[in-house]
């Protein structure tokens, strides 16, 4: 017993435990001083939030969104797309203020040329990103709009959305795991990737090219480049595609998913998606 | 088809695995030396650490990582000679084993493999073993010239074990100097002590072909042999009785092997010049003060690794000069 | 400090300039030169004569373009250059070869210029002169030194030191005199009484002649420098002749000094002495399995097959066809692309030669920092590029980088260092730019 209270285990448990009292009233003070006042509804609000970080509403991240909402005392101009409406409705119900409606949206890549339909002319050897493949030259394919396939949207896809088809050479979206962040579109140097209204039951018609020369100069390239002919902008009755530079364009707010249009392109640019089977009369009349 | 690159066009026709395996080609003078003096033991020990460090290689980049498999590029073997290099030649087979998996799991893949680790690896391998055990790794066998005995080899000390005991027992430099070889033989390796540190002049000659053929620069193993000759010049000025000569410091121990391949690792060592010269001063003085005040007789291992922990803080702070970035115009 | 040597493969040194007839078609970009595009002064069906103007360069840093040939403009439509992209263009169906009046043809030399120096530098204007090395910066703007800024020399680049092109090595030989001439005009246009050329010592019979020759012009030095590569580089030519170093970001006028290539003062020389224009540049055509490497004086906007055809045609084994040199050329991916008042060169490489070396693990040899000419650390910009942390990037200077890939060629790894530098320098610039406003 006596060796624990000698004159070294005092000392060490005197000088300590004064070091500790005066560390622990600095760390006191200290804490005063900086104390930040945060807002407790930020952290309300970013516990709804799916904490993707994905940067889809345009802020850094699910806490700075909150902040902003938090700051703006209401939720219109925000919108989170991974949560969708869904999550933008349980922030309005706990904050007591109102949710805007958006539809959902969904990345869609609007070029087709695979190397079946713009085969490569040359071989490309450098560096595996496209950002530095669209500086250098057009494309294995030769199009300067087109899908250059090193995969830079991929890479930036932060909910594994999307994959490399290794067969075409272009990226494939999965629908059901985007969530119309728009990485890939910031990401993609050719700004071929949109976001357009998912649709019902996510139906969905567009231009899949997005080339603007001249319809030979596309052609020669590429076999399913839109030429810029303007029968699609003809066949529509709902005003929803315009020709501009060569290229249609299909309006997702005013298009009505008729199908009139697909039919009637000559070098079948444009895309219908999770449609039933077309019925044989038009499937011939397609041929036509 | 044409191609279409950025440029330039041209390459070198320089790759990886043409430098690991000039690296290997150097070491085959010392590695032949040691198989002299220490015989079969030494072969085996060898075979073991080389076949052992490639095949934790292969099996970690095939069943952990799953990336493009490696192990030909040279760099496995490299770790796998050094990590026999740095043991006593009469080790047992199995403990080169485990050291092998430790150097190469351990060491090198857990960071992601070649390039990728902060410390050497074939030394973390060393000082592994070195600490879990120590009796098999610091009996050191006496050189018998071609001996085919694997088991009952003569041991004795080292050099440095002399130096340690002899300080400890505060027996005067010269009476320890006196119970150990001459310089000649401590220059071919003629002395106990790991199996492939003991020969200077061959592991220099294996140094100064790395160096012809541009595969190290000379900054680190300058500075790193420099600073140790200075610093322990300094303190056998300031009392030759006590402590003994550079030249001493120079030829024993794995001072030698540790300047010219340990250190000068390219993962593990400074990019910049510059760093490196610090990056081989700081091994230096490590190195002498282990020496003649640590608890170990030998240091060489021990200031690397210790160094290696400094490397990505010289790299950040010891740049190349940018051209243009001071003015001085003449 | 830094450098790289790769191998020469001077194929073309001994092969005296070649004058290619003019093809029947001919593609002038109007985009030859950096800066602003030219705006074009002539409509589809016009005829035109050889080194009449088709298109003004009005901004600031532009430069003016003339007809190379003489015949009808068949079409001013885009057409795809030699940067992989398709650009603004006259297309010249060649009928004859007519020249603008006025045009000094004649190989004689005329040594004495009456103009004054405002007056020169307009000359090299409308001739649409520009810098013959690869940059094509317009001369004219260089030779108007900035207010505040004084130039003590003037620095004419005869290095060379792309291998493969043996082009200003051949101008030197043949037209060295011109040369002089072209130099003293710029002089006199610049206010500076002392020019150096720099040439590699790997260009003996260049650098005697030239020595020779400079004997009888005053203020006009040449020094032998050694062979590395990038000697020929603006800001390492300037630290190897007169041992002062441009500032990071600054221009060559900061120290005192305008550059020059040796081609740009023979373009000089016909501008000012001839009143030629711009028309016509000399080619080096080459590779290791090309028939008959050559240099060859051709018209601006002939076709790239033409050229390879009159070296031999294009080879089975060909796998990779360049324009301008094997260290910082543009790969083509298409042979139809007219040659512009940069290409130096037109390289043919075998299959083998095309490959680039299989990707490796970085091994941290610190190879691409030793060798750096601008003293910076590629393996790190390329990795901070690559995961676009770019306010780093700009902090461990990448905007410094000039492109001269030496890092590339040196790497053992087969890293793409320079591919990943590039996109960092583009991104780091927009962010530059828009910080700026």
């Amino acid at each position: 017993m006596s060796a624990l209270f000698n004159e070294i285990t005092l000392f060490s448990v005197i000088s300590l435990g004064a070091i500790g009292g005066v560390a622990a009233i600095i760390l006191f003070l200290v804490a005063q001083k900086f104390r930040v006042i945060e807002d407790p509804r930020i952290d309300k609000v970013e516990e709804l939030l799916p904490a993707a970080n994905c940067g889809g509403c345009g802020l850094a991240g699910c806490r700075a969104l909150a902040e902003a909402i938090v700051k703006a005392e209401r939720l219109e101009g925000f919108h989170c797309p991974p949560g969708g409406n869904d999550v933008m409705q349980d922030i309005a119900s706990a904050m007591g203020w109102e949710a805007e409606e958006a539809d959902p949206m969904v990345a869609v890549l609007r070029c087709n040329g695979s190397r079946e339909f713009a085969p490569p002319k040359v071989r490309y050897d450098s560096a595996m990103t496209c950002a530095f493949a669209h500086a250098l030259f057009a494309g294995e394919g030769g199009c300067p709009y087109g899908c250059l396939g090193c995969g830079d949207c991929v890479l930036s896809c932060g909910f594994d959305a999307m994959h490399m088809d290794k067969e075409t050479g272009l990226p494939v979206i999965i629908d059901d795991k985007c969530v119309a962040c728009g990485a890939c579109v910031k990401e993609c140097p050719r700004n071929i990737i949109e976001l357009r209204k998912k649709g019902k039951k996510n139906r969905r018609i567009y231009v899949s090219c997005i080339n603007e020369e001249k319809g030979g100069v596309a052609r020669k390239n590429c076999k399913v480049a839109c030429i810029g002919c303007g029968k699609c902008m003809k066949e529509c009755r709902f005003d929803a595609i315009r020709v501009e530079n060569f290229l249609a364009y299909i309006d997702y707010e005013q298009c009505t998913l008729c199908r009139k249009c697909p039919p009637v392109c000559p070098t079948s640019a444009i895309h219908e998606l999770n449609f039933p089977v077309r019925k044989k009369k038009e499937a011939v009349k397609e041929e036509g | 088809m044409l191609t279409v690159s950025g440029s330039p066009h041209f390459h070198s026709t320089q790759s990886v695995s043409k430098i690991m395996y000039g690296v290997v080609f150097s070491l085959l003078p010392a590695m032949v030396v040691s198989f002299i003096f220490f015989g079969l033991a030494a072969v085996l020990l060898t075979l073991t650490a080389v076949a052992s460090c490639m095949a934790f290689e292969f099996l970690i980049q095939k069943y952990l990582i799953r990336g493009p498999m490696t192990i030909f590029d040279g760099s496995a073997i490299i770790t796998g000679i050094l990590l026999a290099f740095n043991v006593p030649s009469n080790l047992p087979l199995g403990l080169m084993v485990i050291g092998a998996a430790v150097a190469i799991g351990m060491g090198k893949m857990t960071f992601g493999g070649l390039g990728k680790n902060p410390f050497n690896p074939a030394l973390v391998g060393r000082v592994f073993l070195m600490i879990s055990f120590p009796v098999q790794m610091t009996t050191y066998p006496e050189p018998s010239v071609l001996s085919t005995q694997l088991t009952d080899v003569v041991t004795g000390p080292t050099p440095l074990t002399l130096l340690k005991g002899g300080i400890a027992r505060g027996q005067e430099i010269s009476e320890v100097m006196s119970q150990m070889p001459g310089y000649t033989d401590l220059m071919f390796g003629n002395m106990g002590g790991s199996m492939g540190e003991v020969s200077a002049i061959f592991l220099l000659l294996g140094g100064i072909y790395m160096l012809v053929r541009k595969i190290i620069t000379w900054h680190i193993p300058l500075a790193y042999l420099g600073s140790s000759a200075l610093f322990s010049a300094v303190f056998w000025l300031i009392s030759p009785d006590v402590y003994p000569d550079p030249v001493f410091h120079l030829l024993t121990g794995g001072l030698m092997l540790g300047a010219l391949y340990m250190a000068t690792d390219y993962a593990t060592s400074p990019m910049a010049p510059k760093g490196m010269i610090v990056f081989g001063v700081g091994c230096g003085l490590l190195t002498i003060i282990i020496r003649l005040f640590g608890a170990y007789p030998e240091g060489v291992a021990f200031s690397i690794l210790i160094m290696n922990a400094f490397v990505p803080l010289i790299n950040r702070g010891l740049k190349p000069k940018r051209f243009g970035e001071e003015q001085k115009n003449g | 400090m830094g450098g790289v040597h790769p191998p020469e493969k001077k194929f073309a040194e001994k092969q005296s300039i070649e004058r290619l007839d003019p093809p029947k078609m001919v593609v002038i970009p109007l985009s030859q030169h950096l800066g602003v595009p030219a705006v074009p002064v002539v409509e589809k069906g016009d005829q035109v004569r050889c080194g009449q103007l088709i298109a003004k360069g009005e901004a600031f840093i532009s430069a003016h373009i003339h007809a190379s040939v003489s015949g009808k403009v068949v079409k001013i439509d885009q057409v795809t250059d030699t940067s992989g992209y398709r650009k603004m263009s006259v297309v010249i169906q060649v009928e004859g070869d007519e020249w603008e009046d006025g045009i000094d043809r004649d190989e004689t030399l005329i040594k004495e210029c009456s103009l004054d120096a405002g007056e020169i530098a307009r000359k090299i204007q409308e001739m649409g002169v520009v810098g013959m090395g690869g940059a094509t910066f317009p001369s004219h703007v260089k030779m108007m030194v900035p207010k505040g800024k004084k130039a003590t020399h003037l620095i004419i680049n005869g290095v060379e030191c792309e291998p493969c092109l043996t082009a200003d090595h051949r101008l030197m030989i043949e037209k060295g005199e011109e040369i002089m001439v072209g130099i003293t005009i710029q002089m006199k246009a610049l206010g500076v009484d002392k020019a150096i050329i720099g040439i590699e010592n790997n260009k003996p019979d260049a650098l005697a002649h030239m020595k020779k020759l400079a004997k009888n012009y005053p203020g006009i030095s040449v020094e032998a420098l050694k062979v590395k590569y990038p000697q020929g580089a603006e800001k390492q030519l300037i630290k190897a002749l007169l041992n002062r170093e441009v500032p990071s970001g600054k221009l060559p006028i900061e120290v005192g000094c305008v550059v020059h290539n040796v081609g740009t003062a023979f373009a000089v020389y016909e501008a000012v002495q001839k009143n030629k224009p711009l028309v016509e540049r000399v080619v080096t055509v080459s590779g290791s399995s090309v028939g008959k490497p050559s240099n060859f004086l051709v018209r601006i906007g002939t076709p790239v097959s033409a050229l390879i055809d009159a070296a031999g045609g294009l080879p089975d084994d060909a796998g990779k066809v360049i324009n301008g040199g094997p260290m910082m050329g543009k790969a083509l991916n298409d042979l139809e692309v007219p040659v512009t008042k940069g290409t130096s060169g037109i390289l043919v490489f075998t299959k083998k030669e095309s490959f680039r070396p299989q990707e490796q693990l970085c091994i941290r040899c610190a190879r691409c920092l030793t060798i750096c000419p601008m003293g910076l650390e590629p393996y790190l910009l390329a990795v901070l590029a690559d995961k676009k942390r770019l306010e780093e990037c700009e902090d461990e200077g990448i905007m410094d980088c000039m492109e001269c890939g030496s890092c590339l060629y040196i790497c053992p790894s087969g890293k793409p260092l320079l591919d990943h530098i590039r996109v960092g320098k583009n991104r780091v610039g927009k962010m530059i730019r828009e910080r700026n406003g």
